[in-house]
Order: C-alpha cells, then structure tokens, then sequence
C-alpha cells in the first residue's frame, strides 16, 4: 500500500532507515559546499552549540576523527540527534544557502557520517576527570540523564544512574519512530556515555524501590531526568477495551517486539494530531496497514505536528480526518472496532489563543477501524514520594533555576522533559550540560555564570570541567583597544 | 587531546609550529593576543619601519567559483604606525604571553647604523628574533628597500651582515620570489650569517581590470599599481621554492614556509619539505585566527594515526623525494581505470584526453548512456583524466607491472650511449 517501496518494515531488514548514511564521496562533496560561516546560524540554531561550520570543514580536509570530537564535544547524543532532530526547524533550516535560493547544506547527514565513523570503530576519544571525590546519583537514563553523567565523568565526579526501565536511554531506546533509528542503535550510544565509568542501575524505580531519601543521602548531588508522566486519558466510553492502545506502547512495541508479535492491524486509526501521532501513524503503515487515518479535532491547518513529520504522512498516503471528535469506541465481539465520532467546526479563540471548536449538533459518524491509537499527549513528570514539595509551575512542571537547573531543594536539579513539558532530545542533552555545570559549581562553591559549556565557542568563558576553585577561572583576556587606523 | 606539536625553530622554542605571517593580521596586540589565545604559536610582527600612508582601496582577489580569494593581492605598504608603538606593543604581548613566540619584522634604509638601531631596538622590546623584510615586491621597493634588496643577492648579503653584528637572538632572512632562482638570494642569507630562512613574500601580480573603466584593481582612483600576489592560489610555487632551498646542499638553514597556507594538510607539506614553521597571512585575513584549532587538531590527529610523536619525526621527509628529472624511474607505468558504477556519464575525460591529450579513451553509447573505456596501450598514464572527474573515485590510476627493472633517464643514456639511441630505445616498445 501506502508507503514508498523499500520503506516497509520486513522480518529480515527491520525498519528501513529513512535516511540512508552517506557514502565518502556525498560527504566529501556536501562538505564541501559549506561556506564556514562565522558565529553561524546553524550553531545559533542547535541547542547544543555544536560548532558546525567547524566539524564540517574537518571532514572536508579529511580529518573525520576531529570532525567527530567536535560534534561529540557539545553533543553526547550528536548520534542520535543526527538520526532524529527536526533539522528543518533546527540547523538546516536555519542554513545560509536556503537564503541563497539553494539546498541547505545536509548538515544531520553529515554529523551522522562523522558519528558513526568513531562508533563504528569503537573510538574512545574522551577520558574521564580525574578524581573529585562527589558523587552524584541520576535519575532516569533518558537523553538529559546520559548527557548529565557524561559531563560529570569528564569533571572527575562519580555517578550513577537509576532508572525504571530495563534498558537505558528513555524515550529515545525505547519510544522514537522505529525507522528513525534502532533500538540497538541506542543501546552502542549508551555505551559511549558507560565506557566514561558511569554506573547504570536499571529496574529501579525511585520511590518504589529505593527511597528519594537513599538516593539523596547517599550522594552530594542529585540529578532528575525523570521525563514526561502517563499519556492521557480521552474519557470516552470503550477507551479500554482491547484493540485500543496507548501511543508510546504502541510505538514501544513496535520497536521492540519479535516480528510476530508486533501491532498489525488493517485500519488504523490515530487520534491526535501532534508528532507523536504522525509517528504512529506512519508506522503503522509501514507495519502494512491498509488504511490509517488521522483523526483530529481541529481545522487541517491547526494540525500542530512540525511540517517535515506531516510530509512524512503525507508519502506514506495517511489520510487526514480534520474536525472530527471520538465520543465513543464501539465493540464488536468484544475487541474495538469503531469510533463514533462528531463533525466539529471552528468556534471563537479559546483563552489559550488556539483557535477553539465546537460540536455540531446531529454529526454523529461511525469510523470503522480494528486498531485505535490513542496519541493525546502526556501529563507532566510522574509523582515520586519525596518530591512533594519540589516547586512547580502552574502547568506541573519542575521549576529550575535557569543558569544552574537547580530546583527548589538544594542540591536537586533537574532537565529534560520534565523541566520543559516535552521538548527534542537535542534540548535535553542541553538540559544535562547545563546541570551537570550546575552541580560541579555548587559542589565546588563557583559562580556558573562566569563558566562556559562545551560547544559555547562564541563565549569567551572557559569550560568548566577542570576548574575546581574560584581562583582556577581565567580573568578574561587583557583589554587592549584595537588598533585604528 | 592533542600531540605535542611544539617545536624549535634555529633556537627559537614555539609551542607550536604555527605563525602568524608579517601582515595585518599581526599589525597590533589587541591582534596578537587574540591570535595567541586562539592557539597560534608564534607571530611574525607587521614590518615596522619608518612609518608609511598607504592608499585605498588596497585588495583585491581572484575567486575560483563559489569559493572566494583563492589568491588575494594588496598594494599595502609596511606598518602605518610608528616603531615605539610597535615596539611597546611587542613587549605587551610578551609580558602577557611569555611562552609564544614573537617576532620582528624589520625594513629600514640601507645604512648600517640604522640596521643597527633598530636591531637593538627590538631586542629591548622582548622580541625573540628578526625577520629582515627583503621580500615586499610593491612601493617599498620603488624606495629602494623590501625587493629591491631580496633581488640582488649582494645588498641580501650585506644588511645580513649589518644585522647579524648587531644581534644577540636569531636572525631570520625572509626572501622574495620576485626572482629566477631561488637559491641565489638564500646563499646570500647564508654567507651574511643569517640563522634561518622563511618564505615567500608576495609575488608581483595584477588580478583583473574593469572592463568598463580600464582600470586594474584594486583600483585608487584612475589607477592602480601591480601588487603582491599570495593566498591558496600560490602554495604550489611556495612549495617549489622551499624544497629548493631545502635541497640545496650550499645553504642548510632551518626554514619558516610560507604561501598559501589554510588548513592543516598545506601546514604538513610545507614542513614535509623541509620547514620548521610555516606562517599564515590570506587565510587568517578571510576566515579568523580561529582556523588554527582545526590545524593544531588535525595535524595532532594525523601524527596520532602515523605514530608520530614529535614535529621532528616527519620533518623534511619529502626532501628526498624531490630529485632531478633525469634521476626519475623511465620504467614505472601506470593506466587510468574506470569505474563505471561511478561514472556520472559527464563525458569530460574523454574530451581532455581526446582533444588535449593521447586519445586513449573510447566513448561508446549503450542503454541510452555513454561508456568510456581507456585503451591501456595508448594511454601514457599522464592523470589528466582523473584530475578532471567530478565523481570521487571513479578514475584511478592503477600501475601495470610490466617487469623491467629501475632505470633512468641518465642510465638509459649510459646503456645505450647517446640520447638519440636511448629515444629510440623507448620509443620502440610502442
Ligand atoms: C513518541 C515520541 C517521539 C519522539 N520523537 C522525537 C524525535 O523524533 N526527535 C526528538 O528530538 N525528540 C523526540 N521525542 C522527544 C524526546 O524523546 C524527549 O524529549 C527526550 O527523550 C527527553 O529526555 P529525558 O531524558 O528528559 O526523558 P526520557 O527520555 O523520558 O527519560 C526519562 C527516564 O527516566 C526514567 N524514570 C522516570 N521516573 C523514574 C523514577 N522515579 N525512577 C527511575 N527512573 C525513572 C524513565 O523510565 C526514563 O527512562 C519524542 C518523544 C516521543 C514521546
Ligand atoms: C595585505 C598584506 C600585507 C602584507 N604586509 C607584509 C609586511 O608588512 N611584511 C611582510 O614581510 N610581508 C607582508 N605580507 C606578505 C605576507 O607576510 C605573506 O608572506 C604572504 O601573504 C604569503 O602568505 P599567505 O599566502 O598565507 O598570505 C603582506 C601580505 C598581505 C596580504
Ligand atoms: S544536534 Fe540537531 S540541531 Fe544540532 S546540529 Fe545536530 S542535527 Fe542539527
């Protein structure tokens, strides 16, 4: 059906990547075609600060080992994140040849080239600090929890990280779209952030099998990378009946499950209309659905997923149904088989400013379908006992301070989606170097703001790891006027 | 993590081998500084002398496509501003920076006591050696300084000698390539008793000209002047020009290369032929000081894969590499291949070497496409083809052993007796 040959899922290939890694001679020419931007708008673009024009260069003279510290410098994850950022709203759109009328320059394409040349090779090219002393336990092994560590090992701290699942990574291991990356894809990233001496306790859920208390006493410092909460509920009759699903097992599954166990199904249909319902949909297609649809309460054009995920349904022929709200899941012989839905149309501008909607009266529709995937979005980070009182904002979510990522418990500090109600895994490694400056500052009484980031090569703050005293900072430079002629 | 690049360069001890060349780049401390804090080892001062008034505008440059100044002309003169201010600023960059290298260039009216002077000035000031400026090819020269001395070996010679008696640190002679052989003017640096050797300096040129005004640029008005040429577009005469003097057996000097230079890669074939230092003008003036992070990685990363562990471990090794032509192996063959699943079916191979060189390719048409195939007996392997595919990979030259055994030109001559007879020798096999 749908997707474009060569795109579905086979027993034998997996899931076909979406972006093939390029061969030396793409990389050799698209780097070539970099024009080296000073303080570019690339870097500007990426959360991470990965020096761009620089990595590039690099691998055009053929120094792909250099190319590779760079991005990894800034960007633990920068595998991963070649694999998965939106580019589109990220580096590459921001490239200076699309306002020269030409094709950005494949910048995630040749990171990923750049990555995989050290990972493929088993490269080790960071060493850990040397000793501090601390310790610093981490909560959650996702994206922002991996970042932190890394960052703390290159100062010298000790870390170890808990996390519920059985694997590491989050999110990222366990939820991203499957034909954006693999499982086992993930689990080699991990082994860059292990391979530093970091600890990975898996299957321990904090608050059920270890105490917030444990963690904190036992350690100087405490990381939260705890992600988002449970996806939420429509509230419909019918939601739990069989053949419903929920849109991160769903994806889970799919990812992870042997191939005669994965979610199949004729007719799909998702409801929802963010990115992470154009990933179910897309998969589901690509798992060899007849039909999928996406069914969503507003307009088409209020459809919220970013352009570049909708293009991707848009190929694999998923079909937009637009203003149209589920009041029911109907059975059949005890399994779903249908949504009864509603027509709604535009109604006046709710107090969030979202165009709102509202149901017209005697639209009542059936939309058969023999799989229901629920992608409504997800509460803020699941409660842990012991973290009661931690601050929040009026939307749930942790409160940090914005230099450091301490939360309103001392020596506790926090990123990812927990902190930012679910952004990219490009933020979230962000989130981590930012704590991970944060702890070392506090636990070594320095004023982080006087301290630059890895990748922060604008700034002529010197990086933190090896500062250990105030009196380490280098004054800046000696000001000496320019010279005018 | 990185190699240790440092090196020692005729006593002068650089954390590194990379310097700025005598340009604007190096014109200030404010300059200097930054350069140094984005990793440079060493800096050659802008030329101080009597301060001068330069025109506008200044340069101008040659693109190659969509990439810009692949060589890159001014009409500038030496430093606009006046010896103490150079001077002290060189002891302020040597006071906050004493681990780097800096070095002063130096053009002065040819009078001993001025070369003198100035000599012992700079040395008061903290700078770890001289750079006699023998090379600017433009407006210095009209006044009888810059090339106007580099071009007569015997002036070279003898404010060599002025410079040297005043000296107590390394003197270094920097030569022009405004000249035939090379190799004259840096005897003439040897015989006067200087330490070291850099080049080259610019080389006389005119880039373009209006085509509506007539006038060349960069233009002054209604007219301009020839200038000096450097940048990307000059590393290949650079490089001839050092492994000649380093192949010369009569001068022996450490040499500091320059020409050309922007990446690691140029860096490493300058010090393959022989120099200790390389410094850097056009590339820095184009992209910033910060391009020498991505030179100290890579050349560090290179030497890591190659097992080297210190600059002088590869030092010069291209030297020998470089001979005569007569002393060049007759009997080495090699062909050029094809990849068709590269081929992109451009067609430009087979129209330079069907038009500019031995006809050896076939072109035939097949499934809607052309194939080209090298005719392996007509080809006399020259890589014209190769150097004008547009597609990675697809032509290389592979050799063909056709077991005959060493021999040159000169050998050839001694076999057979008589060049004619030795043509005709090798003109038989075909
Ligand atoms: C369906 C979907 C698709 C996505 N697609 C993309 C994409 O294409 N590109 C992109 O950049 N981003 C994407 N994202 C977003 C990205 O995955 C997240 O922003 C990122 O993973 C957040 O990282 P994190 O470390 O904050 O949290 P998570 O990845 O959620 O990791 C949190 C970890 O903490 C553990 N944990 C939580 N509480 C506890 C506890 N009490 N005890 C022990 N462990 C605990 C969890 O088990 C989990 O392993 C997607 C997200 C989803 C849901
Ligand atoms: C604008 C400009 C001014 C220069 N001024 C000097 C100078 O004052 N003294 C000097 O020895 N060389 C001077 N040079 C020459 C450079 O030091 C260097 O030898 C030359 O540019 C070749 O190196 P490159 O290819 O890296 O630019 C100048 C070059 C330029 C472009
Ligand atoms: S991390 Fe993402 S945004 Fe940054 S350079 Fe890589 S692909 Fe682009």
């Amino acid at each position: 059906m749908a997707v474009k040959p060569g795109a579905a899922y086979s027993p034998e290939a997996g899931f076909p990547e979406i972006h093939p890694a390029f061969s030396d001679a793409e990389a050799k020419i698209e780097s070539g075609r970099c024009l080296y931007c000073y303080d570019a708008p690339c870097v500007r673009a990426c959360p991470t600060h990965i020096d761009i024009p620089k990595f590039i260069g690099r691998i055009h003279t053929g120094d792909v080992m250099g190319a590779a510290r760079a991005i990894l410098d800034a960007n633990i994850l920068g595998g991963t994140c070649a694999r998965v950022c939106p580019v589109e709203e990220l580096c590459e759109g921001a490239c200076v040849e699309v306002a020269l009328q030409r094709r950005p320059i494949p910048i995630s394409a040749l990171q990923r080239y750049a990555v995989d040349h050290v990972m493929h090779r088993r490269m080790r090219l960071f060493a850990p600090g040397a000793p501090t002393g601390k310790r610093v336990a981490i909560v959650g092994a996702g994206p922002a929890g991996l970042s932190c560590a890394f960052e703390l090992r290159r100062a010298g701290h000790a870390v170890t990280i808990f996390d519920a699942r059985e694997l590491p990574g989050g999110v990222n291991t366990y939820t991203i779209a499957p034909y954006k990356h693999s499982v086992d894809f993930c689990l080699e990233e991990v082994e860059i952030v292990r391979q530093m001496g970091v600890e990975f306790r898996q299957g321990v859920l904090v608050g059920r099998d270890v105490t917030f208390e444990e963690i904190r006493s036992g350690s100087d410092a405490v990381f939260l990378g705890l992600g988002l909460g449970h996806t939420r509920k429509m509230g419909i009759p019918g939601e739990d009946l069989p053949g419903v699903w929920e849109a991160l097992a769903y994806l889970e599954a799919s990812r992870t499950a042997p191939p005669d166990k994965q979610p199949r199904a004729k007719v799909v249909a998702v409801v929802g209309g963010g990115n992470t319902a154009i990933d179910c949909a897309t998969t589901a297609a690509r798992l060899g659905a007849e039909m999928v649809m996406i069914i969503y309460r507003r307009g088409r054009a209020d459809v919220p997923a970013f352009p570049y995920e909708q293009e991707i349904a848009r190929m694999d022929e998923v079909l937009f149904v637009c203003n149209t709200l589920p009041v029911e899941v109907i059975a059949q012989n005890g399994r779903a088989s249908a949504l009864r839905c509603v027509r709604t149309q535009p109604g006046p501008p709710g107090p969030d400013g979202k165009s709102a909607f509202e149901v017209m009266p005697g639209s009542d529709r059936i939309l058969g379908a023999d799989q229901i995937i629920m992608a409504l979005g997800q509460q803020p980070w699941e409660a842990v006992p012991g973290l009661e009182n931690l601050k929040t904002t009026r939307g749930g979510l942790i409160e940090v301070d914005p230099v450091t990522h301490e939360t309103s418990m001392p020596g506790v500090f926090c990123g990812g989606d927990a902190i930012n109600g679910g952004g990219e895994v490009v933020d979230a490694v962000e989130h981590g170097k930012i704590a991970a400056r944060g702890i070392h500052c506090r636990l070594f009484g320095l004023d982080a703001a006087r301290l630059g980031l890895p990748g922060d090569n604008g700034s002529p703050r010197q990086t933190w790891h090896s500062v250990r005293r105030p009196s380490d900072i280098r004054p800046p430079a000696p000001a000496v006027a320019p010279a005018h002629h | 993590m990185t190699a240790d690049l440092s090196v020692d360069f005729c006593g002068i001890k650089s954390p590194n081998p990379f310097w700025l060349a005598s340009a604007p780049p190096a014109n200030s401390a404010y300059q200097v500084m930054r350069a140094f804090e984005a990793g440079w080892g060493g800096a050659v001062w802008k030329t101080i002398g009597e301060p001068i008034v330069n025109v506008s505008s200044r340069y101008s440059a040659v693109d190659l496509e969509h990439r810009r100044v692949m060589g890159l002309n001014n009409i500038e003169l030496i430093s606009d501003r006046s010896i103490e201010e150079n001077l002290r600023e060189i002891r302020e960059v040597k006071r906050h920076f004493p681990g780097h290298v800096v070095i002063a260039s130096l053009m002065v009216e040819s009078k001993r006591e001025v070369w003198h002077d100035i000599v012992r000035r700079a040395e008061d000031a903290g700078a770890d050696g001289h750079e006699l400026n023998f090379g600017c090819p433009h407006g210095m020269s009209e006044r009888g300084m810059g090339s106007a001395v580099g071009q007569v070996p015997e002036y070279t010679c003898q404010i060599t000698e002025w410079a040297v008696e005043a000296a107590t640190r390394p003197v270094i002679i920097k030569l022009t390539p405004n000249i035939t052989d090379i190799r004259f003017p840096g005897r003439a640096a040897k015989r006067g008793g200087a330490h070291a050797v850099s080049l080259i300096n610019t080389i006389n040129s005119i880039t373009g000209i209006d085509l509506d005004t007539f006038v060349p640029r960069p233009i002054v008005g209604d007219g301009s002047t020839h200038g000096g040429y450097c940048g990307p577009a000059v590393k290949p005469i650079a490089l001839n020009m050092v492994s000649q003097i380093a192949g010369d057996p009569e001068i022996g000097l450490p040499i500091s290369g320059i020409g050309g230079i922007s990446t690691w890669r140029d860096a490493l074939e300058f010090m393959l032929l022989g120099s200790t230092t390389v410094q850097v003008c056009t590339a820095v003036m184009h992209r910033g000081f910060r391009i020498v992070e991505d030179m100290i990685q890579g050349l560090s990363d290179w030497m890591e894969s190659k097992g080297f562990t210190a600059c002088t471990d590869f030092i010069g090794k291209s030297v020998p590499h470089v001979r005569d032509w007569g002393k060049l192996d007759l009997n080495y063959r090699i062909v050029a291949r094809i990849d068709q699943a590269k081929c992109v079916d451009c067609g430009l191979c087979y129209i330079a070497c069907e038009d500019g060189c031995h006809q050896s390719i076939t072109k035939e048409r097949a499934n809607g496409r052309n194939v080209y195939t090298v005719v392996d007996d007509l080809c006399v392997g020259c890589n014209m083809c190769s150097l004008v595919c547009p597609s990675p990979g697809c032509i290389s030259m592979v050799q063909v052993d056709e077991g005959k055994p060493f021999e040159t030109w000169e050998m050839r001559i001694a076999r057979t007796g008589s060049s004619a007879a030795a043509w005709a020798e090798s003109m038989g096999k075909h």
